[in-house]
This record gives structure tokens, C-alpha cells and sequence, in this order.
């Protein structure tokens, strides 16, 4: 696999609001060695107008990716379950009976989230290393149930210390949109979460959802806890990203 | 008494947080244990689901033959069979058929269709006496209360709340032992069933080839609603009939072990037809009431598959937003991701377009359902239609159309970064922002939000990697 180029999809929140996570992305896939290509202009999925019943907003949000990516040829890697979900399984029905279909089918076979992509595709031998950490790890839905990843991030994060998390499976309130149109309820789901990691001994929240990790790190701030939240791309990286 | 909110929002936030909700969650993590332990002690398990689902969906995809072979089947045997088309015909023939057999008390096992077409207070205003006799719907009735739960109607109240209510309503002596609540139940409806004229109950499966229903109950109490009086009548929701007892022995198989974690709940009552010649017991005569009331229309629509749902109550004890709110929430008498697609499908889009985004769309529903009805795929139909039909709200569906324009466009994202990452400026500490305007207030309520980055990743890209 040594050379191999692959098309990095940022996703919006990576690339507004949590940059280090997409320049740690670029660090581990080029130390598995790939070739990391990025195409200019990317900007988000569409998945917030898909998840609200948007259909038409999100078929213009989805289209103008597709248009990027179909000038580019390899993997298209994501470090984030939601994203890849909605790029992989939804994109297909979303244009089912339009013009893009095939195009959305062309694009939609060449995404992998990026644990998926390291360890199912590249069987790469990376370890995330992290001295004196005790790290909890969250698995975001969409991810978990709609990818069926898990088995991956475990792998990697298997030479470091893990935390016993209970109902570690459990969602953790944030649910896009969910977050604002009913906020208390979501904090409600969110609060039994944080009181869950706390209770875990962590002092390191792991994920590989931004949008996830940004909710339940606002929610942590508001605890002042102590618990450091990384995306896994960034305890991959290390202190290289 | 205030008013009930009238939105989902304003009941949940009502009920956030309140030792009711506490109940809730605390229920619905014993019954996931239970769940989950009889699952992984039964390998065919999934085998089971495919199976079921195949049955489920086989039996929708044939309905009108099956119900009419059902109803032939119901009338070989003795019984009787009625079509209701709504709430209020079926009603009126439950009342029709009790004037018409001389009764005046009623008995009652436990029936989701009969909440849902309001048969109680129907019933009562007409002068019928109505007794409940689950244990958790006699207490919802002595309550005046409502089930909260499909399958565990008041896993929101504990044995406290009970104790309190059979003293103040029985008159009996406070105790809030479980052993000793349960032996005054008992004690009061026994005498009821001894007395009563009529037996109403649900029906879990009604199986076509032999005209027989099913239900499954874990007191015994289903089984003297429909064996002690001298009338018995099954309510039936369309959906529910299966062809052949192999089919209905699959659903057993999953339902139990779904809902509570048994491999079969205690009383599996099976009725076909009326008391015979040679029987010792059983009512003079069996009614079938087979209930549309908006069953035709949702097997019409896009979501025609929650029909095929059983009951269980599993996506509900799964679901995090039930387990945080309960079923009260929902303003509906199904609850949980099943309720939210059932209830828009059944009472129409206004007021109920809310309900589908009562979720996180986590698809833990989907993961445990034993039909494995994909109920986020049909939460995101129903979005879309509300969406489409114009019912979003304004802020929602403004902020997204502005957000849409912003994000279909390369220039105008890297413009709308920029600016955003200025504007924040006085709100940010340290990165964070503590407080935000508008709709973004719901979210710095709980949680602090990231300023954006005053170095975006596509901007680091290139001035670093760009060509």
C-alpha cells in the first residue's frame, strides 16, 4: 500500500472549527503511508439539511462535493462516522431517480472513515501511544450503527490504557440539530454521559466524531473538568500534528 | 392543575429531571439488562428476527387476505367479527355489542388499541362501569393518570407513589411493600371478575388459519378477562394478524425476550371462538373488533413498515431521549421512536410533525428491534415531509436555507469563516465562546461552543501543502 494517494474530505466542523483534528488526519495517513491529496474548496456534506428533512438544501450541499471529489480519482477518507455514513449509505438515496445518481453511487463507493480506512483497508500497524493516559472512548452513533465501526479504533488505541466506560455505547445527546431545537434535553443526555466518564477514572476522551466531541468538551468546560478531549486522529498523530 | 405543555419540548422539559423521569431511566436500564441478557443466552436470536421480519412484512404485504381469511376463520368457530374504521365506530360497536349482551361491568386486560381509541371514557360516559386489571393500568386508572410505557405502563411512578394512591383510594392501610401492594390488587379484582359481565382485551397476534388471538400477559389477569365473563371482545389493531401458528410461534420467540428479557412472558391466553359444548368454562360469546382508525392510511405512505411492529416496547427502553424523558412527553399513547412514527401516521401530521425530531436518530432502536424496522430511516421520511409540507419551524428551516447558501459555494465558506471568526472575537475566552445570540442561546446553555479557527484547515492546507 506504500504510496498510495488518497482524497482527504475534512468535513466542515474539522475544517472551521477543529482544524488540528484535519492536519493530525494528514500526519497519520502520510506515517501509513499515503500520499494525501486535498481538494480546495470543500466545505460540508450536507448532513445537517439531510437530518432535518432538507431534502433540497441538502442535495445542493451534497452536490457541490460530489462535483469536487468526481474530478479526483482513490479513497476518499473522513475523520468522522456521521460524515462517511451520510456519504456512504445516504448520498445514493438522496439522489435516487436524479441526475446525480450515478454520481453519487461513483463517489459513494470510494469513502471510508478514517479508523475503517487504516485498519480494514490499509491493515496498518499504527498505535496510538499516550504516556500516563487513562483514555475513555467514545463511539458515535452513526459510526457505530450506521458504519459498524468500533472494532477498529480499538485496534489503534490497543497498546494504550482504557478506561471501563459504562453504557459506552450509549448516544450522547447531541444529535445535530437535536442540540438546539430541544437543548435541555440533549444536555439531560449529555450530563448522564459526562457523569459516566467522569465516573471511568479517564483523564483522556477519545473519539472520531468532532461533532460528538465539541458538544460533550463544551459540556466538560461547564464541569471544569480536568478530562482532555481528542479526536483519535490526534492521539494517532501524537505530538507530530 | 397547569394545563399540559403542548409541544414535545414543553412536556419533556417539564418532566426533565423530576423523580418521575428518574423512574423512567432507571426502568428502562433494568428491562435493557434483562433484554440483553436474553438475547445473548439465545444464539438463534438473530435467525429469529430475520425470520419475524420476513413474517411481518409477508402479513402486510397480504393484509386484506389475511384479516378476511382471519374473519372467516373467527366466525367458523363461533365468534363474531366487526370492522371499525375509526375511533368512534369502534366505540360505538364495543358499546353496541355490551347493551346487547345486558352488561354493565366490564373487566379489562391490557390493550394499547383500547387507549388509543379512548374506549374507557367512552365507555364511562355512557354508564358502563369499567375495571382495569393489569396491575399497572388498574393503578394508572385508580391514578386518573396515563401509561407511560407500551409494555410498562407506570414504570414512571414507584412503589411509593402506589402506596400512597391505594391507600388514599382503597382505603386500606399505607404499606409500600411490593409483596403486600400486589395481594391488595388482588384481593380488590378479584371480586370484580367474579362479578363482571364482560371481558374486553387486546390482541398481540391473531393467527389467520385457525381464527385464534393471541395475548401475552405475565399476571394471569388477560386470562380471566377472557374466560371468566360471559362475554368476551377482543380489540384488534389491523396490522397485527399473522398467517400461521409457525408464524405467530416466531414472533413468540422474539417478543418476550424483547420486552421483558423472558424467553416467554407467564400466560401465553390463546382464544378460538366461544365456549363450546363440551368446554367447563369460557364466555357465551367471543367479538372481534378489528380497528383501522389510520392503519390504511399509513400502510399506504412511505412508512408502512412500522406496521409491522409487535409491541415490544424494546426501541422505546433504548431510545436515550425516552429513557431521559419517559413516554409522558410525547403527548401520544405510543411513545418512543415507535410513537413518533406511529402517532403522525395515525392522528396526522399537525400537531404530531414534532415528534420525529424528538430524536438523536442514535439508531439504538433499530439495533434491538426484533423486526428490525428501520425506524431512523423513517424518522428522516417523516422529517422530510414536514419539512416539505412547510412545517419547520421558522428559525430552523431560515438558518438552514442561509447556511445551505453559505455551504453550496466555496468562496462564500471561506468568506463566512473569516467573518464568523472575527464577530466572535468579543464573546471568545480562551477559543470558547460562552454565550451565543439567538437560537445558539440553547446551546451555550449547557455547553460551551468552539470559536471558529482564525487558521481554517483548508487555510492551513494552503499555505502549507497548496500547490
Amino acid at each position: 500500500m506504500e504510496g498510495r494517494t488518497v482524497q482527504l474530505v475534512v468535513t466542515c466542523l474539522v475544517d472551521a472549527l477543529a482544524p488540528q483534528v484535519g492536519r493530525a488526519t494528514v500526519t497519520v495517513l502520510e506515517r501509513a503511508g499515503c500520499q494525501v491529496d486535498f481538494v480546495e474548496g470543500q466545505t460540508c456534506c450536507g448532513q445537517p439539511a439531510f437530518n432535518v428533512g432538507m431534502v433540497t438544501e441538502a442535495r445542493r450541499m451534497a452536490g457541490h462535493t460530489l462535483d469536487l471529489l468526481d474530478v479526483t480519482k482513490g479513497p476518499i477518507v473522513v475523520p468522522s462516522g456521521s460524515c462517511a455514513d451520510m456519504m456512504t449509505r445516504h448520498y445514493e438515496e438522496l439522489f435516487a431517480g436524479t441526475d446525480r445518481e450515478q454520481q453519487a453511487e461513483r463517489i459513494s463507493s470510494r469513502v471510508r472513515e478514517l479508523s475503517q480506512f487504516l485498519v480494514d483497508d490499509l491493515a496498518t500497524d499504527l498505535k496510538a501511544s499516550c504516556e500516563g493516559c487513562l483514555i475513555a472512548y467514545h463511539h458515535s452513533c452513526h459510526g457505530l450503527r450506521g458504519l459498524g465501526l468500533g472494532h477498529q479504533a480499538a485496534n489503534l488505541l490497543s497498546e494504550v490504557e482504557m478506561a471501563e466506560l459504562e453504557g459506552a455505547t450509549d448516544c450522547c445527546g447531541f444529535g445535530g440539530a437535536f442540540a438546539i431545537e430541544m437543548p435541555a434535553v440533549s444536555a439531560a443526555i449529555m450530563n448522564e454521559k459526562l457523569d459516566r466518564i467522569e465516573a471511568s477514572g479517564a483523564d483522556t476522551l477519545v473519539g472520531g466524531e468532532v461533532s460528538c466531541l465539541i458538544h460533550l468538551e463544551g459540556g466538560l468546560r461547564r464541569r471544569d473538568s480536568k478530562i482532555v478531549v481528542k479526536h483519535l486522529a490526534e492521539i494517532l498523530a501524537g505530538d507530530d500534528s | 392543575m397547569s394545563p399540559q405543555p403542548v409541544t414535545f419540548l414543553g412536556r419533556a422539559e417539564a418532566l426533565l429531571g423530576t423523580r418521575a423521569a428518574e423512574s423512567v431511566n432507571q426502568g428502562m436500564l433494568h428491562l435493557t439488562a434483562m433484554r440483553d441478557n436474553a438475547v445473548s443466552g439465545f444464539p438463534l436470536m438473530d435467525a429469529m428476527r430475520d425470520r419475524a421480519r420476513v413474517i411481518r412484512l409477508h402479513a402486510l404485504a397480504n393484509l386484506d387476505r389475511l384479516l378476511s381469511h382471519f374473519a372467516d376463520q373467527v366466525v367458523a368457530q363461533g365468534g363474531a367479527v366487526h370492522f371499525a374504521a375509526d375511533a368512534v365506530e369502534a366505540n360505538q360497536i364495543v358499546a353496541r355489542i355490551l347493551k346487547e349482551t345486558g352488561s354493565h361491568l366490564v373487566v379489562k386486560s391490557k390493550s394499547m388499541v383500547s387507549e388509543e381509541i379512548d374506549l374507557n371514557r367512552y365507555l364511562e360516559d355512557r354508564g358502563f362501569e369499567v375495571v382495569e386489571t393489569d396491575l399497572g393500568e388498574f393503578i394508572v386508572q385508580l391514578a386518573g393518570d396515563t401509561p407511560s410505557h407500551i409494555v410498562a405502563p407506570i414504570i414512571h411512578l414507584d412503589r411509593h407513589d402506589v402506596g400512597t394512591l391505594f391507600a388514599q383510594k382503597l382505603g386500606v392501610e399505607e404499606t409500600f411493600d411490593p409483596t403486600r401492594l400486589n395481594q391488595i390488587a388482588r384481593d380488590h379484582l378479584r371480586e370484580t371478575f367474579l362479578k363482571a359481565d364482560a371481558g374486553i382485551s387486546g390482541v398481540n397476534i391473531a393467527v389467520a388459519e385457525s381464527g385464534s388471538v393471541i395475548t401475552v400477559t405475565n399476571e394471569g389477569n388477560g386470562r380471566l378477562c377472557t374466560t371468566a365473563p360471559r362475554v368476551h371482545i377482543a380489540l384488534l389493531g389491523m396490522e397485527r394478524v399473522v398467517s400461521r401458528w409457525e408464524d405467530a410461534s416466531v414472533i413468540l420467540e422474539v417478543l418476550a425476550r424483547s420486552a421483558t428479557g423472558q424467553r416467554l412472558t407467564s400466560y401465553t391466553n390463546v382464544v378460538t371462538g366461544p365456549r363450546r359444548e363440551s368446554d367447563e368454562d369460557g364466555p357465551e360469546q367471543l367479538h372481534v373488533v378489528i380497528i383501522d382508525n389510520g392503519r390504511s392510511e399509513i400502510l399506504g405512505s412511505d412508512t408502512a413498515e412500522i406496521l409491522a411492529c409487535i409491541r415490544c416496547g424494546a426501541c422505546l427502553n433504548v431510545c436515550p431521549v425516552f429513557r431521559t424523558v419517559g413516554g409522558h412527553a410525547y403527548g401520544s399513547v405510543y411513545s418512543g421512536p415507535v410513537g413518533s412514527i406511529v402517532t403522525p401516521g395515525l392522528l396526522g401530521m399537525e400537531p404530531w410533525w414534532e415528534l420525529p425530531y424528538a430524536s438523536t436518530l442514535c439508531g439504538a432502536c433499530e439495533e434491538v428491534c426484533p423486526i428490525r424496522i428501520q425506524i431512523p430511516s423513517m424518522l428522516l421520511k417523516l422529517r422530510a415531509r414536514a419539512a416539505e409540507e412547510g412545517r419547520l419551524p421558522g428559525w430552523l428551516e431560515r438558518g438552514m436555507r442561509r447556511y445551505t447558501n453559505i455551504a453550496d459555494s466555496s468562496s462564500k465558506w471561506e468568506r463566512a469563516k473569516r467573518l464568523v471568526h472575527t464577530l466572535t472575537w468579543p464573546v471568545s475566552r480562551g477559543g470558547w465562546i460562552r454565550r451565543l445570540p439567538g437560537r445558539g442561546r440553547g446551546w451555550t446553555a449547557y455547553r460551551d461552543f468552539p470559536r471558529p479557527a482564525r487558521e481554517s484547515f483548508s487555510a492551513w492546507w494552503r499555505s502549507n501543502r497548496g500547490a
